[in-house]
């Protein structure tokens, strides 16, 4: 971070959103000479986080840096200025980009992929969206970038060029721009008509501005919460498992990490600086959106449950995952809040480990059903090894970064007298159970359905390590990298909180 | 007498003189660059004339010096100083634009005829909106229309179905002006006068037959030439057929003249003080807009030709237009002034964009797409950014349409229909994402008529085109041209028509 001090943090902003852009010029230029193509996309990678992290560190110390670019029509100024929620988005999605362009880069050259240029030009701009989002002052600012991130992702999505990738994709497309352009934009040119401006304020836009008595406050909070489609809240989700068919690194970080946060960091943003934790909770118009969030969150799950393809069944996992952030902002309380932002953190890191893990046991063994890695962790241990611990968060279970946003949800459950909701958590986590921790541990302990002589190595130990087939050395070190994450945060979560509680007031 | 007090005429003199030289010139290159300049020193004049309205106020100019009511009157203000502007500049990208494919879609021969068309088409067109006298609508709107079947009749060098396109538009736009002209003569009748501005006062608490009478003439005589839903049937056609250069260009301006004529009329001429203004907003355009919005859509869905396809989105994009026209208020007008831009913009590009691949393929059907990203790179993307412009995505003028539609809507009390201005560009996004993903995700055919070698588009298509979709991003995120410009004619218009401000 030697840049980081010698950057102001206003500054910072703008470079954060040009810099991936210029590296996806560089990545262009660069097409013809793979490595310094490679290169330029971890330079870029490298600088854009040292950005966000000079942000995260000003926001820490209660500064709001921000700037505004033009003002489109009156009331209307494409505007950015950090705020915790913000900046810890910035820099989980800049952090984690690093990673996964070194992921993708094991990645890409093991599978020989073709058109490996656009897929990191892709990933360039995809981010400098997602920092867009993150950094967003206004909804209009938001929803633009919003819209940006949707498009540079379709190329990866559409990746392979197939039928099959084709027709991903225009569910894909179809989907995100549906709920975008439906709903999405009509609430906040509603937003706009109401209040004549859509700035995210502290305690909301929209308390001072409308009726509480009247319906609107719920109707808008549907069209947000169903218009962001990015954050696949059940009905709007059938985007993300389609989207599977991109190659592992795109679901990994994309729809792991930077796509799908986007959509939870919206809807966070939008409960708690549109309408205001107080508004929701003295209408109590969220709580039938809590319920659905509720639904979406053992649904998934239980689809999940019947998903062989590891890929499939990692993805429903997301869906009941991020209705957690959609649960904790419904939930219109402090802890719950506090729940859903530390869950963009845990989740992030750990649905991420997993998905690289699903790349690497693909590049490795080019298998993607769950029934074909029994006995599979004997050969690889560092990638199952890797998984269990990304499982481990997912489920909740100490010491592990995931158990805090179940335990901060719980609380916010609480605080909000939904002791249903509380039980919904504990069922969820058993179902996390079932269908993650069964991979893991049927590739460590069961046999390969055809050849039980595999079992014992020779000598008779546990593992192999004379037998192993890992994939390369790129594949594996970045799921062990944020796998350490995990448990890091786990001790770490003390700051975290105190850097979000300007969130709910406090601090 | 100066220059600047006849700057007023002069963008209707110059292509009206320019015209008939351009018959004089030789064949060859010689017509277009006549033309192209000429259409320049058009779009000059009228910049030029949009600043002194801006700064000065509305200029009234009398032909001849013979004083309104009894001479005629051009009469420029705010709106029409956009609308002039639109059309000249239009025309100068376009006319730039056309000669390459021009010389593959139209008799060589036909050639000076062409341009010579081109330059009276701009005349009329430039003359209905300069105009502050009712009958002088009529002769330029017949100018305009006339022209303009000569030049759809001459895409029959690539497609003899030009000639019923041709003909079919003859009978529908003569009806139209017919219609038109049977209106102003009842409103003659009744007030003794034909200049717009007195017909204004002299109608001020007249309600008889006889008015209301010309009242629904008027309205459906431009609606046929609007291409109002359902009076739209001459058009789709007509854009299909005619040469690509000229589908470009019709379809940026001559509907929205049309518009412009209608809210003329309706604020201008009969203002609010006549009730049948407000119930035609209620009964007949709202209705009317819904209807053309999604209907129109959904049969573009289902077009296999893309220049069809783009035809009947324009018919549900005037939809946009009425409907932001129907709610009777500044946003609502603003919104409507803003669109008929912003759509000039949008479908001019995409037209120009289809241009090159007929160019290049000789074909307009989708299949002639596929894979076409792969060869023609700067055209696809043209075409992509245009229509994502046309879907309404932000950082596009569309977008901007949008939004001030959408505004409109829910400020007017009219929340339903925001959602569905919404749905229906989200058909905009199925017809489109269709073409998009034939040109990004198929691979070029390897067999059939299009499995010829194809380079991209020559230079001097490819940059009118995209200093058009340049300007669809550029007044995507500047709307002080657009936006603030269209919010003060909308203004302006509806003190003249006695509305609530």
């Amino acid at each position: 971070m030697g840049g980081a001090d010698m950057i102001s943090p206003g500054l910072a902003i703008p470079l954060a959103l040009w810099v991936p852009l210029l590296g996806c010029l560089a990545i262009w230029l660069l097409d013809k000479s793979p490595n310094l193509r490679e290169a330029a996309t971890l330079v870029t990678g490298a600088i854009l986080f040292a950005l966000t992290v000079t942000v995260f560190i000003a926001v820490s110390t209660g500064q709001r840096p921000g700037f505004q670019a033009l003002e489109v029509i009156d009331g209307l100024p494409i505007a950015f200025q950090a705020e915790p929620l913000g900046a810890l988005f910035a820099v989980i999605a800049s952090g984690l980009w690093l990673v996964n362009s070194v992921y993708s880069i094991g990645y890409m050259r093991a599978g020989n992929e073709q058109h490996q240029t656009r897929f990191y030009m892709s990933f360039a701009v995809a981010i400098s969206a997602a920092i867009g989002v993150a950094f967003a002052a206004n909804l209009f600012t938001l929803f633009i970038f919003y819209e940006v991130l949707t498009l540079s992702t379709f190329p990866l999505v559409t990746h392979k060029g197939d039928e099959k990738a084709r027709r991903g994709g225009r569910i894909y497309l179809g989907v995100l721009m549906a709920t975008s352009i439906g709903l999405f934009l009509p609430a906040i040119v509603w937003t706009y008509v109401i209040a004549g401006t859509t700035d995210f304020m502290p305690g909301g836009l929209l308390a001072q501005h409308v009726d509480a008595a009247g319906p609107i406050v719920g109707i808008l909070l549907g069209l947000y919460a169903f218009g962001i489609g990015k954050a696949a809240l059940m009905p709007a989700h059938p985007w993300l498992p389609n989207a599977m068919v991109a190659p592992t690194p795109v679901s990994a970080f994309l729809h792991a990490v930077a796509v799908v946060k986007a959509g939870v960091f919206a809807i966070l943003k939008i409960v708690i600086y549109i309408f205001g934790i107080d508004l929701l909770k003295d209408t109590g118009a969220s709580i039938p959106f809590m319920w659905i969030a509720a639904g979406s969150i053992l649904l998934a799950s239980a689809i999940a449950m019947n998903q062989d393809n590891l890929k499939a069944r990692l993805a429903y996992s997301t869906v009941s995952q991020l209705s957690y952030i959609t649960l904790g902002a419904m939930l219109a309380t402090s802890m719950g809040v506090m729940g859903g932002a530390i869950q963009i953190a845990a989740h992030a890191l750990g649905k991420m480990t997993l998905f690289m893990c699903a790349g690497a046991i693909y590049v490795a063994h080019h298998k993607t059903l769950v029934s074909e890695m029994r006995g599979l962790g004997r050969v690889m241990p560092f990638t199952f090894g890797a998984f269990f611990l990304g499982a481990m968060s997912i489920i909740g279970l100490p010491p592990m970064a995931g158990s805090w946003p179940k335990f901060f949800l719980m609380l916010g459950a609480a605080d909000a007298g939904q002791m249903a909701i509380i039980v919904v958590l504990i069922i969820s986590s058993i179902l996390n159970v079932v269908y993650l921790l069964s991979i893991p541990v049927q590739a460590f302990y069961m046999n390969p359905a055809e050849d039980g002589a595999k079992l014992q190595g020779a000598g008779g130990a546990f593992i192999d390590w004379g037998a192993l087939k890992e994939a390369p050395i790129l594949c594996i070190a970045p799921p062990m990298f944020t796998a350490a994450g995990v448990i890091a945060l786990f001790f770490f979560i003390d700051p975290l909180y105190r850097f979000l509680l300007p969130l709910i007031g406090g601090g | 007498m100066n220059l600047a007090a006849q700057l007023p005429v002069l963008p209707v003199i110059i292509p009206l003189v320019a015209a008939p030289i351009t018959l004089l010139l030789p064949q060859g290159r010689a017509p277009h660059l006549w033309a192209t300049l000429i259409s320049w020193l058009t779009f000059a004049v009228s910049i030029a004339l949009v600043s002194m309205v801006s700064d000065a106020g509305v200029i009234s100019y009398h032909l001849g010096d013979w004083a309104p009511p009894l001479g005629i009157e051009y009469r420029i203000d705010l709106a029409n100083a956009l609308v002039l502007a639109l059309v000249s500049g239009i025309a100068s990208v376009v006319f730039a634009f056309a000669y390459r494919s021009v010389r593959v879609e139209v008799d060589p021969r036909q050639s000076t005829f062409f341009y010579c068309a081109m330059l009276i088409c701009l005349t009329g067109l430039m003359g209905v909106t300069i105009t502050g006298d009712a009958f002088n609508v009529f002769v330029f709107l017949e100018i305009s229309s006339l022209s303009t079947y000569a030049l759809i009749a001459m895409g029959a060098n690539r497609d003899r179905r030009a000639l019923t396109a041709s003909f079919n538009y003859l009978v529908m736009g003569t009806i139209g002006a017919t219609f038109f002209v049977i209106g102003i003569g009842l409103l003659y009748q009744a007030t003794g006068t034909l200049n717009m501005a007195d017909l204004h006062d002299r109608l001020v608490g007249q309600s008889n037959r006889m008015v209301e009478a010309g009242f629904a003439f008027i309205v459906v005589g431009i609606g046929l030439k609007l291409a109002m839903f359902p009076l739209h049937l001459w058009l789709p056609n007509a854009y299909t057929y005619a040469p690509s250069a000229v589908s470009a260009f019709i379809a940026a301006t001559a509907t929205k003249v049309a518009v412009y004529v209608l809210i003329r009329f309706f604020y201008s001429v009969f203002g609010f003080d006549f009730a049948f203004v407000g119930h035609a907003f209620t009964y007949v355009l709202l209705p009317l807009g819904l209807a053309g919005m999604f209907i129109a859509s959904l049969v573009a869905l289902f077009q296999d030709d893309v220049k069809r396809m783009l035809a009947y989105s324009s018919v549900a994009q005037i939809g946009y237009m009425l409907l932001g026209l129907s709610f009777a208020t500044v946003e609502g007008l603003t919104a409507s002034l803003v669109h008929v831009l912003n759509h000039a913009l949008m479908k001019g590009a995409l037209f120009m964009a289809v241009a090159c691949v007929v160019f290049r393929t000789g074909s307009h059907s989708i299949q002639a797409f596929a894979g076409l990203a792969k060869r023609m790179p700067v055209t696809t993307w043209a075409f992509i950014l245009s229509g994502l412009s046309l879907i309404g995505v932000p950082l596009t003028v569309g977008f901007i349409s949008k939004w001030y539609l959408l505004t409109a809507a829910f400020a007017a009390g009219h929340g339903y229909a925001a959602f569905l201005i919404v749905a229906s560009s989200l058909i905009a996004l199925v017809y489109i994402g269709r073409v998009a993903e034939m040109m990004l995700l198929r691979d070029p055919p390897s067999e059939g008529p299009y499995a010829i070698p194809i380079k991209e588009a020559p230079l001097s298509m490819l940059i009118p085109m995209w200093v058009l979709v340049a300007a669809n991003i550029y007044f995507g995120v500047r709307t002080e041209f657009t936006g603030d410009f269209a919010a003060r004619a909308a203004e302006a218009l509806m003190l003249a028509a006695g509305g609530a401000p």
